[in-house]
Formats: structure tokens, sequence, C-alpha cells
């Protein structure tokens, strides 16, 4: 983040600079590399990218989760006075679960298949506090009913199979709500799910952000999401942020090509259907050696002599705040760049120009 | 559970035709291996073609195979089976030396999954560590030596040249449990090492798998203690699978898999005694032990899929469906 006034709400978690990288039998994997930013109290943030763009390592390494031997993690996540990538083990403890807790994508395997769903609820709040069976499990209860298992005093006695696939991601979100966290990380919580179990539990998300103030991290790649209930949106490609900004800036003064691209291979329902679904050509670049300078540069119809330098995250645009980018083009050139047809787009896939191209 | 006892009784009548087609194979087995005459066996090195004869007659040898079955195995199902070689009763026999196999088996088995499961778990954490290849040496050492190899190796070093050990035979737990014990360390031992060696090298690939799991990332996000997560989420699961083939090999080891050890330490169980009636091609002792060797790893078979839908929830579903 580039610009540290001091009239916004202060941060209830901030990632600076987080760089995380793999080391696979192939060479060092870049997953993650100097993202930054900050998640506000109340807000709900989506973090939007295809796959293998680092979001969801992202999001796992706020909470430890990427933690082994073959990881190295640089930067700092702070919450609360609490440096995440430097605290002990017992301490990431004591903060997962109880003040950030995680909803992952699958919740077909994300259960444990062998004990009761009511029984991993209690675990995870015995995990925190000192209170007994019975009361624990009135607890779990409770919470299956809050996120809308019906007959739950049944359902809490019931094992994984049992459940249907939104039930088990409601069941996830009731244990990740168990102890009252400050922070919800949903990584595409309803990627697995089918399209109105998936705004079920959007639905869910949103009116436990407003009832309860909880904020939530919502990573996903699909903008339909995003657009539905998201306050803020940070954009990554290959394992950097590459526009942040507030849900109507980047749904409506998209800076980034790329972000161009996504806007453009979405269907619309207000326009005549498209010949051809539009999509970004080439594919993601390989992590292990990422293009220098701009990363998007191989794939970008727009780029010219200065992309090879490495563009910053910054404000670019003259009366904005929060809203930044990693572009070099002149901000008044992107608005009649990211015409396509009449719409938000990216132009015809480039000339080749060299290496990292797909066809 | 009505689910269950059906499963109880399906798996019953399989037991029955699995025992009945051995009980066939071993007898016709027998009846074509050459120089397996069994009158020949009765009357002794010099007996001349008239008692040879009379023999057949008497013993019912000159009848019809199917007859001969049938008459063997009424006396297995009425205790009467005796040795074709010494007179002496299968039946008996064989009940002498089930103390002595359990005895062997079931402390070995004990030896086996304790070491196995702390060796595995231990290498599964300490993944390409020391440790891990130290213990991966250690268990491939185990599976690679032979039970007859070690078991000589032992009794010469360890029981006869250092005397730590009693050199073999068996004391009764009723007579003394101590002196059992200590007969039996080595005996436990060599028989364990081949399973503790398989077993350690199963559990970790196992938890390897499991650790990959969503479930297992969910227990950590969840804040649970690391220890917590391997022993509840990773060792649990990953030992369901171990769990079943112990099933079968602890049957397999009972119905004739501690020949070997039974012979090296001279142990007068139902292993050493199916050795014996091999060696002389006995047939009614080679029936007797078949079948009860058959037996316990048909039962042992059935006990595993019984335990199986406990340790796995989601197997219920099944045997109720069925």
């Amino acid at each position: 983040m580039t610009t540290p006034d001091g009239s916004r709400p202060e941060a209830l978690l901030s990632v600076d600079d987080l760089k995380v990288r793999f080391s696979t039998e192939d060479g060092v994997v870049r997953a993650v590399e100097g993202v930054s930013f900050e998640l506000r109290p109340g807000e709900i943030l989506g973090i939007v990218g295809e796959s293998g763009s680092g979001k969801s390592v992202t999001a796992q390494t706020m909470m430890g989760l990427t933690r082994s031997g073959n990881a190295t993690i640089e930067g700092s996540v702070r919450f609360r006075g609490m440096d995440l990538v430097n605290a002990s083990d017992e301490q990431l403890q004591g903060i997962r679960g109880r003040e950030i807790s995680m909803v992952f994508q699958d919740p077909m395997t994300s259960l444990n298949p062998v004990y009761r769903v009511g029984d991993q609820i209690v675990e995870a709040i015995q995990a925190h506090r000192e209170i007994d069976d019975d009361e624990a499990k009135n607890r779990a209860r409770e919470l299956l009913e809050s996120v809308g298992i019906p007959n739950a005093a049944k359902r809490v006695d019931d094992y994984p199979y049992q459940f249907s696939g939104g039930m088990r991601q409601r069941a996830m979100i009731a244990m990740a709500l168990s102890l009252e966290p400050r922070i919800l990380i949903a990584d595409e919580p309803t990627t697995a799910l089918d399209v109105t179990i998936q705004a079920q539990i959007l639905a869910l998300l949103q009116r436990l952000n407003q009832e309860r103030d909880l904020a939530v991290i919502l990573i996903t790649h699909d903008l339909g999401v995003i657009a539905e209930v998201t306050d803020r949106v940070l954009v990554m490609y290959a394992g950097q942020i590459v526009e942040e900004g507030s849900l109507e800036e980047i749904f409506y003064d998209p800076q980034h090509p790329y972000t161009w691209g996504l806007m453009g291979s979405l269907t619309r329902l207000d326009q005549p259907p498209p010949d051809r679904l539009p999509n970004i050509a080439g594919a993601p670049p390989s992590l292990l050696a990422p293009p220098t300078g701009c990363r998007f540069r191989p794939r970008c119809p727009h780029a010219f002599e200065k992309c090879p330098e490495q563009p910053d995250l910054e404000v670019r645009l003259p009366q904005a705040t929060g809203h930044a980018d990693r572009c070099w083009l002149d901000p008044s050139d992107k608005k009649r760049l990211r015409e396509v047809e009449g719409r938000i787009g990216l132009q015809a896939p480039p000339a080749p120009v060299g290496a990292g191209r797909g066809s | 559970m009505e689910g269950m006892g059906r499963f109880i009784i399906r798996r019953l009548i399989g037991m029955v035709a699995v025992l009945f087609a051995i009980s066939v194979m071993v007898f016709l087995i027998f009846n074509v291996i050459p120089n397996s005459d069994p009158a020949q066996r009765i009357g002794g090195k010099n007996a001349d073609q008239a008692l040879i004869d009379r023999i057949n007659d008497e013993w019912g040898f000159n009848d019809p195979l199917p007859e001969q079955y049938v008459t063997m195995m009424k006396n297995v199902f009425t205790g009467d089976l005796v040795s074709y070689q010494n007179q002496r009763d299968v039946v008996d026999q064989i009940e002498k030396g089930i103390p002595v196999t359990f005895s062997l088996c079931i402390g070995a088995a004990i030896l086996w999954m304790l070491t196995a499961i702390v060796f595995g778990y231990l290498s599964a954490i300490k993944a390409g560590q020391a440790t891990d290849r130290a213990l991966t040496i250690l268990a491939l050492i185990g599976i690679s030596l032979p039970v007859f190899f070690l078991g000589e190796m032992l009794l010469y070093y360890v029981a006869f040249k250092l005397s730590l050990f009693p050199v073999g035979d068996y004391v009764k737990f009723t007579e003394d449990p101590l002196q059992w014990a200590n007969h039996l360390i080595l005996p436990w031992f060599t028989l364990a090492v081949l399973f503790i060696g398989f077993y350690s090298r199963l559990l970790r690939s196992n938890m390897l798998d499991v650790m990959d799991e969503d479930y297992v990332r969910t227990a950590r996000a969840k804040g649970l203690p690391e220890r917590q997560v391997r022993l509840k989420h990773v060792l649990r699961l990953s030992l369901i699978p171990i769990v079943t083939l112990f099933g079968l090999d602890f049957g397999a080891v009972i119905g004739g898999g501690a020949i070997l050890t039974e012979t090296v330490y001279n142990l007068p169980g139902v292993g050493q005694y199916a050795g014996q009636a091999v060696a002389s091609l006995d047939l009614p002792p080679l029936i007797g032990v078949t079948l009860f060797g058959a037996f316990f790893i048909v039962l042992l078979n059935t006990l595993v899929d019984i335990v199986y839908a406990y340790l796995d929830p989601r197997i219920r579903l099944g045997t109720q469906a069925a």
C-alpha cells in the first residue's frame, strides 16, 4: 500500500511485502512475490485471480498453514501487534480458529470422514476453551442452527458423508465461527457448490459480516461472487497484486489490462451473447521463472517499451486514494485501450514477441 | 443393526464353503502326490505286500475317493481323525499345540503392531530426515531377513554364545509366566521382524498421504496442537488400512505362518506339528492343520470386515444398504 493516510480506520490485519517460495525438484516456485494489503474491521475483502496466482498461498500463509521444510516465507503479517510470519507454532495455534478462521474450497474433503460433524466442532471449541463436552456440544448445535442446518439437534451427530455439499460448507462455516473470530478467510468457499447453494453461502457470509462485524477475506476466481458481496478487491496475477481498489473502482474503472481481461471474459446477460467467449490469450507464466518486469507483459496486447521494467503497485490515477495498480500505461490512455466492442475487455492477442507465450 | 446380522450370516456361509473347498483340494493334492501311499506309511519300511493289502482293506484306502473323503471329514468332526504315521489323534495334537501357537502369535502380533506404529509414525513425521532414513534401512533389513536365518542367528549368538535367553523350547504360562516370556522373547522378535518392517513402511506412506488431506489442514486451521492433529486426524485415518491388513496377516500367521519360527525354536505348536506332517506326508494331520489354518484366516477376515465398519463410518451405510 502506498497511501498511508491517517484517516482510515486502523487495519485489523496488515500484510506487508509477503513473499512465499517453495523449493521443489524443478526449482524454486515463487508463489507469492511481495504482496501487501490491509484488512479493515468489518469489511469484506475479495481476492480474485486465476488458479496459481497465489491467492490461496497468501491466505494460508497468513495462518501459518504453508509452513514446511521447503517453504521460505518473508515479509510480515501483523495481527493485533503480533507478526504471524515469525510467531511460534504455539502462538499461531492460539490465533487459528479463535482470532482468524478459515473455510476451504472443497467441503467434501475438508471435514474428517470418520468423526461426527458435531464432534469436529466440539474439537475446535475445546482446543481454545475449557468447557465440558455437553456444553460444547450444545454450542455446536446452536452453531449449526445459526448457519441454517435444519434439524440441527439431530444433525450434530451425523457423519460428514450424511451431509450434502452445501450443508458441509455450512458446517465448515459453523466450525470456523465457533470461537467468534474477528477474521474469516474463505478460500473459494463456493467453487465446489452449485449456483443456488453458492448464493445461500454468500448470503450467509454477508449476514455474518453484518451481524457480527466479522471481517472476511473472500478468495475466488469468480468475479460474480466478488461483485455480489465484497467491499474492496485485490486482483492477483502470478503471485503479485496487480490492482487494488473498491468494488466500484475495479468493476467500472479497471486500470490493469489483466483486470480488463477478466472483465472481458465475463458473459453478460444484458448484452447479446458473443459468438465465442472472450478469453485472455496465452497461459499464466510459470512461477519457477516468472517474466521480468511486468508479469503480464507476455500476454498483454498493450505492452510497450517501459514494460520490461517492474511496475510497483501504486496509485496512478490523479484523484484516487485507494485505487492502485501495476501498469505503466498512462491512465488517460487506458479508457480508450480497454474499450473492446463497447465494453471493457482485452484486445486480440499480441503478435508474438518472445518467450513465455502459450498458444 | 439388522444389516450387520445378515452380513455375519452371509460371511458364515461363505466360511463353510471356503473350508469345504480347501479340504477337498488338500485331499485331492495328497492323492496325486507320488510316494504318498498311506498303507506304505502305516505298514512301515519292511511291510510285505500281504500286509499292505490288509491295511488298504482295513483303512478303506481302496474305496473310491469321494467315499474316502467323506469318511475322513466324518472323522474330523467326530474327533476320530488319527495320523497314518503314528496313529495319534489329530485333534488332540492340534489342541495341545494351540496354547503354544497362540502364545507365540499373539505376543508377536502385539510386538509388531506396537513397534510398527511407533516406527511408522516417527518415520512419517520426520520424513526425509535422518530418523526416517535410519528407520527405512532397518525396515528394509527386517523385510529382507528370512525367518529361518534370523532365528538361527539369534539362537546361536544371543541364546547360545551370549546365553541371554534359553535356547529354544517352551514353558507353559501356567507353570511359570516369567520363564514362559523368557523362552518366547526371541521367537516373538523373529516372527515380528518381517511385519514390523512391512507395516512401518506402510504406515509411513499412509500417513504421508493423509497429511496432504484437506481435513488435516482443517484440523490445523482450527488451532489444534500439532500432536493432536497427528494422532487424532493423521494417525487414526492411516491406521484403517493397517488394521485390515493386520487381521489378514494375523490369521495367516496363526494358520501356518509360524511354522518356521516354531520349528527353529522347537516350540511344540500347531506350526511345528504341521511341519512334521508335511515332512512325513501324513494326510490326516495335514487336513487337520490346513482346516485349522483356513478357519482362522477366514475368521479373521470376517472380523476385519466387522471392525472396519466401526473404524470407518462410511462403510456402515454400505452394509445397511446391502
